[in-house]
């Protein structure tokens, strides 16, 4: 009888060192430790033995029993091993360095510089206010203290449309309906009227590479009891130095503008040359770049405010002009070509 | 506008001083210097005074001749010249061996066998005019040798203003106005002019001359006769010529000189032509002749200066041909006048035709001035022709008189606006050399603004400010922040959800925002086969392709599509810009702002890319205003819409836009084998919508149930169909109904619904769940959908 036992365990220690896998290994499993298993089946043919033969044998089976169910767990572990690192070598190398797929949407220029500014302004309390593209002689000419014969109100600059409309040439034209919406504020509560309003703007010119008929400013004001000159240049010094992330040095000179008095022409140092002069500045190592000035009290009597009480600055800043310095764009058209080929790189800010 | 610092020198003494430092100045204080300084005769050297002793006619050539001459040496020299002019006696101007001409050096070399020691020059070759017709005929009587540059001012610094920059100085279009600036900004002294005393023709007679119409504000003249000279001085054709003007006769010279000095333009007639001067407009429009030759439409809103009825100049434009002065006019009669200011410059604009003189007029001239550049002009012309006689006396009508501009504010008013301390004497010293009255009694301060100033520049006390500080300097200013109270700040909603969409669109769907003008796009909508839709036009637009504004911005983002076609087999724009939807009762345009997004794909069939469209337009609602859009089936109104599918957007049950499939006989002309789709949202109605809040439901702690139904819909059965059929049933538990699978065949369309529900306050029983699906099943057969 031992010797049948040695046979067997044998056997099975042949067959578990050859199963492959982990079914195969199951199927060993039944085949031997099941109820009809062979090791069952040593049991069965006990009953010719003596009780105390049969207690010898019974654990001798018992005992390979174990040893069994114990080889096979550690088979299962082994082949699941040998799975996994089968799965390992299975897998290939994939080449990552190849192009990605980006699928990406753009935003236009425009709309990048435009929200570049806004943070900036919102980051110092002021509201970003809209407005129609189409207004009226008096909210884009009269309540900005432009009088009647100035230049331009002459045909060949604006459009105007047949009611007598117009297609707002200059982002002032907001300027009155701002400060009536928040005069209220100001004088009742002395909330200052801090505002900016970026918006289509449109001048009756042909076009070509640097002229447009329609584009985008940005215009910003604000009116509270004390503001002076000098806040005016502080105030444009930070605000320019963030638009374009470095100090920049600012130069005014007067300028005229019908809204301001005193207006200012404000340069900034060409970045380009470090203002020592170049082509972009046109050798005088300034760049133009916003006018600027004390809000008129004309404007702000318009607006129902008090110009003995109050004082203010405004300022405009050509988004369209800004969005093509930023990003060296050449020819002004291709900012409202709708082209593709243009727009679809701007896929978000640069900063 | 060029200016030379001689000139400007005439009037402040700016010995010790940078000239150069000092134009900077002027251009940060006053008004913008190009950036380019013409330091005029830096280029000249060697060039001296000589005396043509001999001419003989050269052998080899018929043009060339050789000439002797003296140039103050001991010996005479050699020269080959072939300026036409030349001959024996004559001074000249000539560039000795080793004088510079610009890039020329002068050596000695032979010319047709023949050496020549240096070069007779022309005024051209000098620099000083653009005479190049011969050499030089120096009339002064001076020593033979003399360096021209002693002779003759040809060292100049000449710089250049922008005009622009001088729109609202009407005191700054001439030298002496520069000057007073100049005077201002080096703390020098402004000399005065230098006038002839009109008084003393005060008892001759005077001219026949009358102002008929009120856009003449004062009209000056005298008559002046004898005068014998032609050619202007050297010094004054020099400077005509660097101030850009080309040198005519003593007269017409003297006349631009005086306008480049004053700012005053300033007319001379034959006195033969014009006897009795009428300033008037006419009734009817007629052809005149300018001086030029050239016939011009003068219409009746032109004021015109006639002799008597017959018009002989455009008023502060040009001269008339027939009354110009010409080689036998004896007697001239010198015009000195101011207009009204918008009417000259109407008058351009309608004439096409701006000339220096009413660049001039345009900018409101100082009436006071007129009379004084006659005074001017006289003391001049004496000067340079002593046989010159006034034959008449000062005849002088001033009509309209600008009021004298007083003001007065205080010291605090200064400190308020400059945010800066400037001391109450630097104040008076800056008004004071300006040219303003500034008297400072107590803190108040009574300014009276000089009459160059108050035509229109100069009326308020803000205006002050701006001379006290510019001449101050802006680089002088110290700068502070404000001391404003803070406040929070609310920002604008429709601003908001703008940005919000374009993020969404941009970096959740990947589109492309474009841009696009307001106007209809009418050529490249004709090539779509989409006629522009009447609206509101353009009154004066210049291009007839921009005439009418949109109702639209579909059919923009059609035509972008198009023109984009090419680029990805698979792309979508939008825009959020403005329309204009017709006028109101009170005939303002009806302007909206609206979302246009369009979609265009060769890949995609042209249902999943109208549920793609749906799905961005839903998750926009979602994500902004946690809402559901509903859609509502509407009729096809435009050319470019395909009428199935065409959806009235609706949130909140308010109709906010509309969704569609782009017509196909606008698709096929688009890209035949493209699918388009769009979307327009009106995004103030959108803004309107109230945002709603997230109510956080817990999760519940009971499992939940869920019951599928699988049912055949009818067509022309929408979900929005079914959902009526369990609005209201069950509302407590059943929490959300979707569909989970759709199944289509030839004969049916199929959908399996699943319904959730859930409770978290107990266990539901499946009789409960099953009674309200019964009644939901119910229901749906109501409208003819049953279970597969």
């Amino acid at each position: 009888m031992d010797n049948k036992i040695e046979v067997l365990r044998e056997e099975i220690r042949q067959r578990l060192a050859s199963v492959k896998d982990l079914s195969e290994l199951d199927k060993a499993r039944v085949e031997y430790l099941g109820k009809k298993g062979s090791i069952t089946a040593l049991l069965k043919g006990m009953k010719d033995l003596s009780n105390e033969e049969k207690k010898t044998f019974g654990a001798e089976v018992n005992k390979l029993k174990g040893a069994v169910a114990k080889r096979i767990e550690e088979r299962i572990e082994e082949l699941k091993k040998l799975q996994i690192e089968a799965e390992i070598n299975a897998m290939p190398q994939f080449d990552i360095t190849a192009p990605a797929d980006l699928d990406r949407g753009s935003y236009h220029p425009i709309t990048l510089v435009q929200r570049q500014c806004e943070t900036i302004f919102k980051s110092m309390g002021f509201t970003v206010e809209d407005y129609p593209e189409v207004v009226t002689d008096y909210e884009c000419f009269e309540s900005v203290n432009i009088p009647k014969h100035h230049p331009a109100r002459d045909m060949q600059d604006t459009y105007y449309l047949e009611n007598g409309q117009l297609l707002k040439s200059q982002t002032s034209a907001a300027q009155n309906a701002i400060l009536k919406k928040y005069g209220k504020r100001l004088k009742e509560n002395g909330v200052p009227i801090k505002a900016i309003f970026p918006g289509r703007c449109f001048r009756n010119e042909a076009t070509d590479a640097s002229h447009e008929n329609t584009f985008f400013q940005m215009e910003g004001m604000m009116v509270d009891r004390d503001i002076s000159i000098s806040n005016l240049i502080f105030f444009m010094k930070t605000m320019l130095s963030e638009v374009f992330q470095r100090d920049v040095k600012v130069r005014l000179r007067p300028g005229f503008f019908p809204f301001v008095e005193p207006g200012f022409e404000l340069d900034i140092n060409c970045e380009i040359c470090g203002g020592t002069g170049c082509s972009s500045c046109k050798h005088s190592g300034w760049l133009e770049l916003c006018p600027c000035g004390m809000i008129h009290p004309n404007v702000l009597r318009e607006g129902g405010i008090d110009p003995d009480e109050y004082t203010g600055f405004a300022f405009g800043l050509g988004l369209t002009r800004l969005a093509m310095m930023k990003y060296k764009v050449k020819d002004i058209r291709d900012l409202n070509s709708g082209s593709l080929k243009s727009l679809a790189q701007f896929t978000d800010d640069d900063n | 506008m060029l200016l030379s610092m001689n000139w400007i020198s005439d009037f402040v003494d700016f010995t010790g001083l940078d000239k150069i430092e000092l134009i900077r100045k002027f251009s940060l204080s006053t008004a913008e210097v190009e950036n380019e300084i013409f330091y005029k005769g830096s280029e000249l050297s060697g060039v001296v005074v000589a005396e043509v002793k001999s001419v003989e006619n050269h052998p080899e050539s018929k043009k060339l001749h050789l000439l002797k001459v003296d140039v103050g040496e001991d010996e005479l020299t050699d020269v080959v010249c072939g300026a036409p002019n030349v001959r024996v006696g004559m001074k000249t101007a000539f560039a000795k061996v080793g004088a510079r001409l610009g890039e020329i050096t002068i050596a000695p070399r032979p010319l047709a066998g023949h050496m020549s020691y240096g070069m007779c020059c022309s005024e051209a070759e000098l620099g000083i005019s653009d005479d190049h017709s011969g050499i030089m005929d120096i009339s002064e009587d001076v020593a033979n040798g003399t360096d021209i540059k002693e002779l003759y001012e040809i060292d100049d610094i000449v710089f250049e203003v922008d005009n622009k920059s001088l729109t609202n100085r009407p005191d700054l279009w001439g030298h002496y106005g520069i000057a007073r600036e100049f005077a201002a900004l080096s703390g020098r002294e402004l000399k005065p002019l230098a006038v002839e005393d009109l008084k003393a023709y005060a008892e001759l007679s005077k001219v026949d001359m009358k102002i008929e119409d009120p856009l003449c504000q004062r009209y000056s003249c005298l008559q002046v006769e004898n005068i014998t000279r032609r050619v202007s001085p050297v010094n004054m054709r020099i400077r005509l010529f660097y101030c850009g003007m080309r040198g005519i006769n003593f007269l017409a010279d003297l006349t631009n000189y005086l306008m480049l000095e004053m700012g005053q333009p300033m007319h001379a007639f034959d006195s033969r032509k014009v006897e009795k001067i009428r300033i008037r407009r006419f009734d009817k429009p007629f052809v005149f002749t300018t001086l030029d030759g050239v016939e011009r439409n003068i219409d009746e809103n032109t004021l015109m200066i006639c002799n008597g009825d017959q018009p002989v100049a455009i008023a502060g434009i040009m001269g008339g041909l027939d009354s110009e002065i010409v080689g036998d006019t004896t007697r001239l009669t010198l015009e000195s006048a101011t207009f009204d200011a918008a009417s000259i410059r109407k008058s351009t604009v309608r004439l096409s035709h701006r000339t220096d003189s009413s660049m001039r007029y345009e900018k409101s001239l100082d009436p006071e001035m007129t009379d004084v550049a006659i005074a001017r002009f006289l003391y001049l012309l004496k000067k340079y022709d002593g046989g010159a006689k006034v034959v008449s006396a000062l005849t002088d009508e001033y009509a309209f008189k600008y009021d004298t501009v007083e003001l007065t504010f205080d010291k605090a008013f200064v400190d308020r606006y400059t945010g800066i301390e400037i001391g109450n004497d630097t104040i008076l010293k800056t008004l004071s050399s300006l040219g303003f009255k500034a008297e400072l009694s107590g803190d108040t301060f009574d300014v009276v603004v000089p009459s160059w100033r108050a035509t229109k520049d100069v009326t308020i006390k803000a205006d002050i400010i701006e001379e006290i500080t510019r001449i101050y300097g802006y680089d002088n200013f110290e700068i502070n922040t404000t001391r404003s109270p803070l406040y929070p700040v609310r920002m604008d909603v429709v601003k908001e959800d703008e940005d919000k969409i374009k993020d969404i669109l941009v970096k959740r769907y990947s589109l492309h925002e474009v841009h696009s003008y307001v106007w209809a796009y009418y050529d490249e909508q004709r090539e779509l086969g989409i006629p522009v839709e009447p609206n509101i036009r353009l009154a004066n637009a210049t291009n007839p392709n921009i005439e009418t504004i949109r109702r639209s911005m579909i059919p923009t983002q059609l035509c972008q599509l198009r023109a984009n076609t090419g680029y990805s087999p698979e792309f979508g724009i939008f825009e959020i810009g403005r329309v204009v939807e017709g006028v109101d009762e009170n005939n303002l345009c009806i302007e909206k702002k609206m979302l246009a997004v369009t979609l265009f794909s060769r890949e995609k069939d042209v249902r999943a890319l109208y549920f793609r469209l749906r799905d961005i337009l839903a998750v926009v609602a979602d994500d902004v205003k946690h809402k559901t859009l509903e859609f509502k089936t509407a009729e096809a109104t435009h050319s470019y819409e395909h009428p199935v599918n065409l959806n009235t957007v609706l949130l909140d049950g308010k109709e906010i836009g509309r969704i569609g499939i782009v017509h196909p006989t606008v698709g096929k002309k688009l890209d035949p084998k493209a699918a388009v789709v769009f979307a327009e949202i009106d995004m103030e109605a959108f803004a309107d919508t109230k945002n709603a809040s997230i109510i956080y439901d817990e999760p519940s702690k009971f499992p939940p149930m869920d019951y599928d139904l699988s049912v055949v819909v009818p067509s022309g059965v929408f979900f929005s169909d079914l959902a009526e059929c369990w609005k209201g049933e069950g509302e407590e538990i059943l929490k959300n109904v979707r569909i989970v699978d759709t199944y289509d065949t030839e004969l049916f369309h199929s959908v399996t619904v699943r319904f959730e529900f859930s409770s978290n306050e107990r266990t539901l029983s499946s009789a409960e769940v099953q009674a309200i699906m019964d009644r939901i099943v119910e229901n749906l057969k109501g409208i003819n959908v049953n279970l597969r």
